[in-house]
């Protein structure tokens, strides 16, 4: 049961970070592969935060919340400069500067050794500590950023966003400032992510740097094709789908030595055959 | 004496080009050309392939930067034009390789010319029942209404030629840059946009047409600009002009 919840966080975790990249790369048609370094800033945002000053947790997200949201807004200045492919590498530059500086500013966050001991919250003597109920609290977000994510799809910013993704030098002359919504959601999706990353830290009590690589960016990036690039529910199928297909592939049996390369082997094919026959995603209707 | 009677008053203006130039490296596709658009008419401008046709409109429109020379719209002199700024002059366009927006519906290919320019705005709003109205009206214009649900892609080229001007259309402008409207496309639907061509004249608009059929040339335009490898080659009103020899040179080679 246990596992199950530990699985259930995981995913809920996955469906946040998935919905805000969807809103940038799916809707917006901006290559991002670094979401995982919005992630980290708010991991570490909590942990620091909660481990060195004792800030509450739900204080510490709001603060993960505006510095990833001053760091998205000077990133997404110098990433609105490129396009397509190039805009994808200088996503993936950021994605490297970011991870080194958690990897060495260790007087901050003390490198490879990482931060332990982070603290559950603790609000309203409700105790977050039990794993059943950080999972409610974990959903609860999951569901609130769902609720988000359709309030900006559903609006005019929405369609414009879809717009830009369409043909963003036509917009502009239809009286579109694009640069101006390409920095906004941008900072809107960084934002998001941070709140993942607070409840990821809260939840491992353990974090260090090797977590918020490009690796972790590609995942999400791979949860949102594999589930429907522009579609908000393919992103929860997808998060669903990438998290649980690993631990599925635990218990086909295989011998124990090859085991662990074997699920990698089969998970990889698994996501090459799904991309070979379902480009568009497991519910999606748009193709980059 | 009509042409003594019309030239003794100031015509209103609507673009003013000088020394225009456009190069892709070597090449110069607009090279120092300077015209005078009039308020209110229906302009063509017309040349063989690479005359520099699109490239104008391109610059004109923000598409392209200008390497040299200056615009006005209006009276407003730009020796740099935005793309995002040309809609408050009043000016819109279609494009000769039509450009919609895809992978979207055919409604909102129109809405979202219609809606919120502003970021904090447009996120409070999604549309109104003014702009559905409207949205209506122009579609029904061009016979799409009942496509609307339909992505924009899955249109016919020539709806999609008609969904590129309902766009331009519904930006309800002063100045309508046609990127040849009229290339590819059925009959019955070229008769659409003519028809509306000469809506826009009556109603006051200036339309600038960029077409190769030189009866539509006759038919629709009150001037017309001849170019040639990026420079003007003659100007006038289209009867006169159509028959000079230069331009029939230009045209057929020697």
């Amino acid at each position: 049961m246990e596992y199950l919840i530990h699985l259930a966080i995981l995913i809920a975790i996955y469906v946040i970070l998935s919905l805000s990249l969807n809103l940038v790369v799916g809707y917006t048609g901006l290559l991002s592969v670094t979401h995982a370094a919005f992630y980290g800033i708010g991991v570490y945002a909590t942990a620091i935060l909660a481990t060195k000053l004792g800030v509450s947790f739900f204080v510490s997200i709001l603060i993960g919340v505006i510095v990833s949201s001053i760091i998205a807004l000077a990133v997404g200045m110098i990433l609105n400069r490129f396009k397509d492919d190039y805009y994808a590498l200088g996503s993936f530059g950021f994605n490297v500067i970011i991870f080194s500086i958690f990897l060495n500013w260790q007087d901050l966050t003390r490198g490879p050794l990482g931060i332990p001991g982070i603290p559950r919250p603790n609000i309203f003597s409700i105790n977050f500590s039990e794993n059943l109920i950080f999972l409610m609290l974990v959903v609860l977000f999951a569901v609130l950023v769902y609720f988000i994510s359709c309030f900006v799809v559903d609006s005019s910013f929405g369609r414009v966003l879809k717009g830009i993704r369409e043909d963003e030098k036509a917009l502009q002359v239809f009286g579109y400032n694009t640069h101006h919504y390409k920095l906004s959601i941008f900072v809107i999706g960084g934002a998001i992510a941070a709140v993942a990353g607070s409840l990821f830290a809260a939840y491992i009590s353990f974090i260090d740097p090797s977590t918020f690589t490009l690796n972790e960016s590609i995942f999400i990036l791979a949860i949102i094709i594999l589930g429907g690039l522009a579609n908000l529910r393919g992103s929860i199928l997808g998060a669903i789908f990438l998290v649980l297909i690993p631990e599925i592939l635990r218990f086909v049996g295989m011998p124990n030595e090859i085991a662990a390369q074997m699920r990698q082997v089969i998970y990889g094919i698994i996501l090459m055959l799904l991309m070979l026959y379902r480009p568009q995603g497991l519910i999606g209707e748009y193709k980059l | 004496m009509e042409n003594q009677t019309e030239s003794n008053y100031i015509k209103p203006i609507a673009i003013v080009v000088r020394g225009l130039v456009k190069h892709f490296g070597g090449v110069y596709a607009v090279d120092g050309l300077s015209i005078t658009i009039e308020k209110g008419k229906v302009t063509g401008i017309v040349g063989p392939n690479g005359s520099g046709k699109t490239t104008l409109i391109n610059a004109l429109s923000g598409i392209l930067p200008i390497d040299d020379g200056k615009v006005s719209f209006d009276g407003v002199w730009l020796s740099k034009v935005k793309s995002y700024e040309v809609s408050s002059y009043g000016i819109t366009r279609t494009f000769q390789d039509v450009r919609l927006f895809n992978q979207m519906l055919v409604l909102d290919n129109i809405l979202i010319v219609l809606t919120e320019r502003n970021v904090f705005g447009s996120l409070f709003e999604k549309h109104s029942d003014f702009h559905l109205k409207r949205a209506e009206e122009i579609l029904r214009r061009v016979n799409l209404w009942e496509k609307r649900h339909e992505l924009a892609k899955n249109l016919s080229y020539g709806q999609r030629k008609l969904l590129e001007i309902a766009r331009a259309l519904a930006m309800n402008a002063e100045i309508y840059l046609f990127d040849e409207p009229f290339a590819g496309i059925f009959r019955e639907m070229a008769k659409i946009i003519a028809a509306i061509v000469n809506e826009l004249r009556v109603q006051g608009k200036t339309v600038i047409l960029i077409e190769h059929d030189m009866n539509l040339i006759r038919e629709l335009c009150d001037h017309v600009f001849v170019l040639d490898s990026g420079k003007l080659l003659a100007e006038g009103k289209p009867e006169e002009v159509l028959k000079k020899k230069e331009v029939v040179e230009a045209y057929l080679g020697e």
